[in-house]
Parts: structure tokens; sequence; C-alpha cells
């Protein structure tokens, strides 16, 4: 077995644009859901918003990179509205389905072949990434960087991912120091209260499910730069339940729980799935095929969300004393 | 404390394994009946797994209406040398992988098709596909007569799809009792009710590949499907309860339940699409109706048994406390009911009647597949929400009326849509009458 390419291979999940998009993902869920307690399971809804509002604006409309991206964030910005505005004022499960539920209405919007000339429906949409890539200032060659190797593209993009994230990250760590953030919190742990003291509890939860909406989306292009290619199947519900797994292990109210997350997420999943396929190729493992050990990895990601969830529910970063259920 | 928080732990541990072993137990048996369906078949399920690389194909259904055809041959051919055939396979489905994309001519043997089905009048044969953007291209043949359904009357197709309607929304009310009762008795909205869905479709399949008759794999399956229900509140909801975890946290765990259980079942059962017994039934008239026996068959079943259980809640003692504690557990707990005992029930029943609607719902859509269950745990919310959070009979009535939205949306709306209408009217009906049709106002929150 070939420790080396396995590990390299953990090393590269790290660092990958793909786990950058899921760490920004989840610190929008970690607003959502960690500091003002609003049960998002649709964030996969937003990220195809995101995803298609770019895509969509860019090949169809021909629009440069910049508005492509406006229109993404006003994109994500009515979704939160159409969602809030109905189920803000209901209690959380109702809002916990009615997002899934708006998840999956995009979802099926974006696949369905009535649309094809648009969305391209199931095989989604391709080549609306030159823009980004224009602004590199990277001429074309390698750039190994220690044991991890590059490309003028991947560099790029890589830079990019992680620059969004911590200047996201820095945003929520100010907001949540500012009195608009305490009030947050204060409406996660109990909203009649903060309600008595005259804040106006919707329009707060509103601001909040809008931030994490447009972190959502933001993520949601950065998923699709690396391949410059968006498919519907990549936005179903499975992937709002990975990020959650994320947030819930890094610590979902807590600013760089979700970085941490999504990177023991994604190098999890790589190491189990290097070591199994090197077991099964050594001929250790004969009982199960490679695309079982593929599956195997994701039984493992649906119990550990249970057992985190009952023994651990604060995450590794998260503080115990400060926990959003009620 | 410690001690109990180990026994706790322990318990726990048991419960996933035993959920493993349970569908492993189930479905090994299966396995070598999975491991070799035809050459056709495969390529298709390969096809369909997740996360699969994209294959370039040209690939098609054969029918007549809605009667498949099997054993057609189907050639692929290019300029460029390459030649591939198929042959269409018991669901009329064939499919060619071809090396690159171009044009390809595709010509279907007209000596393989059945005499009493000649292909269609003016349909081109050989055909030309030319590769655009998309890796999958797909070529509809017309065979026999099934030209003729486009010109039936509006009110016919109203009546059919009516019937369907409410064949599916009876399927989709049984499954939602099992969902209502839980989240009445315990508060708990189980995501992972889906997921019970499809082990009644599964184990079915896997009983009846290990050989038994249909009507034991049947029973067998609800039954099992019962058992995994106990199991699962024994094991994993009862000790929750007890820690006193609240609803939001024991939602998450029920998500990775969901996950966990998808992904058994798919490691076991594998990607691909299966069909149970006598999935292909003729298409009778009733009443100037046609509708498929099946449907016909699915519809009385579900009526009959969603009496019974209303009778159940009705008019037994089980019923009546069922119905206290869904009320008020505490003054159920006080009047002597055994609030426990009761939920143990209320997941026992649920999960059965979730087992019979998967397996009604292998039927309906047909086939059985890993994910079915996640297909339709949306269309359990919506008949949930639409009828009530909480409450069974709301459950029912909602349930119906998703089922005849779903099914008549498609006369106007693409059937790759048919969904959407019932998840846009759920969020409608949330946004001005929250509780539902049959809520009461202080349960919304």
């Amino acid at each position: 077995m070939d420790f080396a390419a396995i590990f390299t291979n953990a090393l590269t999940e790290i660092v990958s644009p793909i786990t950058a998009s899921y760490a920004l993902a989840a610190l929008g869920l970690a607003v959502h859901f960690g500091y003002a307690g609003l049960l998002n399971f649709g964030q996969a809804g937003f990220m195809a918003v995101g995803a298609y509002g770019f895509s969509i604006s860019t090949l169809t409309f021909g629009a440069p990179l910049p508005v492509a991206l406006l229109v993404a964030l006003v994109a994500s910005v009515l979704f939160a509205l159409i969602l809030g505005i109905p189920t803000l004022r209901l209690r959380a499960d109702y809002l916990a389905i009615v997002t899934i539920a708006a998840a999956e209405i995009v979802r099926y919007i974006v696949t369905t072949n009535s649309l094809t000339n648009v969305t391209g429906s199931a095989n989604g949409l391709a080549t609306f990434e030159r823009g980004f890539y224009a602004l590199s200032p990277f001429p074309p060659g390698d750039y190994p960087v220690g044991p991890l190797n590059f490309n003028d593209r991947s560099l790029w993009v890589t830079l990019v991912a992680w620059g969004i994230v911590l200047l996201c990250a820095a945003i929520v760590w100010a907001l949540m120091r500012s009195p608009w953030g305490r009030v947050l919190k204060g409406i996660r742990e109990d909203e009649n209260a903060v309600l008595s003291l005259g804040k106006n509890v919707f329009v707060y939860k509103m601001e909040a499910l809008v931030i994490g909406g447009l972190f959502g989306s933001l993520a949601g292009i950065l998923f699709t730069l690396p391949t410059g290619a968006v498919q519907p199947a990549n936005y179903g519900s499975e992937l709002t339940f990975f990020l959650w797994t994320a947030l819930l292990l890094g610590g979902m109210a807590t600013v760089f729980g979700s970085v941490l997350g999504a990177m023991i997420f994604w190098v999890v999943l790589s190491l189990t799935q290097g070591i199994l396929l090197g077991l099964i190729e050594a001929g250790y493992i004969t009982f199960l095929s490679s695309a079982q050990a593929g599956q195997l990895r994701y039984i493992l990601v649906g119990v550990a969300l249970m057992l985190l969830m009952i023994f651990r529910p604060q995450g590794i970063l998260g503080n115990k004393k400060e926990l959003a259920f009620s | 404390m410690f001690r109990q928080a180990n026994a706790a732990v322990i318990r726990w541990v048991g419960v996933v394994g035993l959920i493993a072993l349970f569908a492993g137990l189930a479905l090994a048996s299966a396995v070598p009946a999975l491991a070799m369906p035809s050459a056709s078949a495969s390529a298709a399920g390969q096809l369909q797994a997740p996360l699969q690389k994209q294959e370039l194909t040209i690939r098609g259904t054969l029918r007549d209406g809605s009667v498949p055809i099997e054993g057609v041959r189907i050639t692929a051919s290019s300029t460029t040398g390459f030649s591939a055939e198929a042959t269409t396979d018991k669901d009329g489905r064939w499919v060619i992988v071809v090396p690159a994309k171009g044009t390809y001519e595709v010509l279907l043997d007209v000596a393989t098709l059945p005499a009493d089905k000649p292909l269609s009048e003016g349909e081109a044969n050989p055909r030309i596909v030319e590769f655009g953007t998309s890796s999958n291209m797909g070529v509809i043949f017309k065979v026999g007569e099934n030209a003729a359904a486009a010109t039936r009357s509006f009110g016919s197709i109203l009546a059919e799809r009516t019937v369907a309607g409410l064949s599916f929304g009876l399927l989709l009310a049984l499954t939602a009792v099992g969902l209502s009762l839980v989240f009445g008795t315990t508060g708990l909205t189980n995501f992972a009710h889906g997921e019970m869905v499809t082990f009644g479709a599964v184990s079915t399949f896997a009983l009846s590949a290990w050989g038994f008759p249909l009507w034991a794999a049947l029973v067998v399956a609800v039954l099992l499907g019962g058992a995994l229900g106990w199991l699962q509140d024994w094991g994993l909801w009862k000790p929750l309860r007890r820690r006193g975890s609240a609803l939001v946290p024991m939602m998450i765990v029920s998500i990775g339940l969901a996950l966990a259980m998808r992904y058994i079942i798919l490691f076991f059962f594998g990607g691909t699409t299966e069909q149970l017994p006598s999935a292909q039934s003729p298409i009778l008239v009733v009443l100037g109706v046609s509708i498929s026996r099946n449907t016909l068959v699915s519809l009385v079943v579900s009526l009959v048994v969603i009496i019974a259980v209303a009778l159940l809640l009705l008019k037994t003692r089980f019923g009546k406390a069922t119905r206290a504690v869904a009320d008020n557990p505490a003054l159920a707990a006080a009047s002597g009911i055994d609030v426990d005992r009761v939920i143990r029930m209320v997941w026992v029943v649920g999960s059965m009647l979730a087992a019979l609607g998967g397996i009604l719902w292998a039927y309906y859509r047909p086939g059985v597949a890993f994910n079915m269950g996640q297909q339709i745990l949306l269309m359990i919310f919506a008949g949930v929400t639409l009828g009530g959070l909480g409450t069974v009979f709301g459950a029912l009535i909602g349930s119906v009326l998703v089922g005849l939205m779903v099914e008549i949306s498609t006369i106007w709306l693409e059937a790759d849509l048919k969904y959407v209408g019932a998840l846009a009217v759920m969020i409608l009906v949330l946004l001005f009458k929250p509780q539902g049709l049959l809520g009461r106002r202080e349960r919304v929150g």
C-alpha cells in the first residue's frame, strides 16, 4: 500500500477549493443554526441558487464576472426572503421542512427537461468559468508547494477560495461580537425574552437567514469553479446533511468550527477511501468491492452524525455552556 | 450516572450493529441473485449508481403504450468502424456505451420485433444520432399503436389521473400515519421514515429473490419492518427520551440514522433498480377508466388498511391511549397509561405501515431502489403538513390531496416537475394556514 500517496491525497483535500466551499457553506449554517437557532436544511438549495445564478447569467446573458456574481448573490437574497417570510414566525421544525422542500424544488426546476436550453437539465452547464481564470495573476505552469502540486489554475482558485473563507469568517467573528450578534444569540436562547425587550425578532432572524444564505451561494459558486461545471445531482439533500455533519463536527456556534469540520470531513473521507482501496488492492479485504468501500464511508458519516449529536453536540471547538438547543 | 451513560452507549452501539445485521441478514441471500443480471441490465445499473464517471451512451426504451418489449436487437455503428449492439431488457430498456462523441447510426432489427408489434408508420430506421453537449442520447422508436393515446378526451385523461392520484395518495397516507403518530406522541420529526419505506420494498425483493412466494415475502417484509421499528425505539429513541434530549438534536440524530440506513441499503442492494415479482400488470378498464391492475390492487389494499387503522384508533383501548398520549403525555401518564408502551406500539405499527407503503410504492414507481424512500419522504412531509402536523386524520386527508395534486398536475406539467407543485402548495399552506387543514393553532409555535 502506498502510504505516501494516501497521505498526499489527504493533504490535498485539506486545502482543496471544494473543502473551502464546504467550510463556507457550513459557516453559513453556523450563522443560521449556531447563532440564530434557525434549522436550515436547505443549504444545498442556496448553493444551487448561487451556482446556477452565476453560470446562467454568464452563459445565457453573457454577463461579465462581477455582474454574474451580483446576480447570484441577489438571487440567494430573494430565495432567503421567499423562504423566511412564511416560516420564520413558526416553530423550528416547520422551517426545517420548508427549507428542505424549497431546496428540492430548486433541484427539480434545474433538472427538468422543459428548461434544457437554459439550465442544461440533468447534464448541467459548463465553461462559464473563463472570466474567473482570466483574472489569474499566475502565468501558466506548475507550482509545487511542498508535496502538493498546483498548476496556475488550481493555485488561483485555491487561493481565492480560502481568501473568501477567511474574509467571511472574519465578518462572522466581528458580527457576533457586535450588539447585533448578541441580540441574535439572545433570540436563540429565548425568543420571548428578546421580544419583550422590544427587539423585532423577525427582522433579526431574516437578516441571519440572508447572511448565511449569501455564504451558501458564494460557496455554491466556489464549488463549481475547479471543474467549471455545475450538475443538478450534486445539490440534493445529502449535500446539506454532509454540511451539517461538518458543522456539528467542528462546533456549531464557533467561527472556525465549520472550517475545521469541513477539513476533517474531507480528510477522513479521503483517508478511509485510500486505505480501504489499498487493502482491497493488496488482497487483505476480499469481501468488499471498491464501490462498496466508497459506500461504507458514507455509512460512517451517518453514524458519526448520530454519535456526535448524542455524545458531543457542541463539537470539537464548541463550549457546552453555549448550546443552541431548546 | 456513569453506569447509566455506559449502558446507553452499549445499547446504542448495539442498535447500529443490529440494524446493520438486520439489513445484512435480509439481503445477504439476495446478493447472488443481484450479481448476475443480463449484460444490458448491468450496464443500465452502472449508470444509475451515484458518483459514477460519465459514460457516453445511446439509450432508449421500447414500449407499446406502457407494455415494454423485450429481446429486440438494436445496433449502433459509426463511420470510424465502431459497432456495438444491445438487446432490450424486460423493461424494454436498452443502452449502448460508445467510446467517443460523434455521429452514430442506430438501427433497430425489425426481424426481432414481435409480429403483432411492427414499427409505427413513418418511423425512421436507421436513425442518425449526433452527440452535442449531452453525454446521453435518447432514441425512441415508436412501436405498435401507442400513437393513439394523444387523441383521448380531456375527461378520460382526468379520470385516469384521478384514479392514479388516489392510489398514490392512499399509499402516501399509509406511510404518513407512522410519521404523524410518532410526531404526535413524541414530537420527533423523523427524517429516517423514508428509509423505513425503502426497507419494506428492499426486504420484499430480497425475500422473493430468496425463494419466498410473493404473498409470504409481503407478510414477512411488513413484519420485519415492524421489528425494525421496535428495535429503533428500543435501542435509540427510548434511551434518548430518557436522557431528556431536546427535539432538534433528536431530529438531527434521525438525519444521521437516515444517511446510515440509506447507505447500508446501498451497500447490500447496490445502485440498480430492480423489479418486484409481477411488476408488469395488464391494463384493466373499470367503469370506462383504464387502470393497471397493480394500481387498482394498491388502491384497494391501502384503503382497507387505512380503514382498519382508523377503526383501531377510534374504537380500541390502544387507540384511545394513543390519542391521549398524543394530546398530552404527562396527563396520560397521570391517568395510568403506560406512555412508553404506547410509544413503542406506535413505532411498531407506524413502521409496519411504512414498510407496506414502501412495497406499494415499489409497484407504483415502478421499481425498488436504495433511494426510493428519500424520494417519497418529502411528499409524506407535504401530506402531513397539509393536513396538520401530529393529527392522524389530517395526515390521511393531506396525503390523498398531495397524491391527487401530483398526478393531476402531470396533465399540464412535465412529468419531471410533478413533485414541485405539491411542495409549493405545502409552502403556501404554511404561509396562510400554518396549522394545516385539521391542526390546532397552539401546536404551531
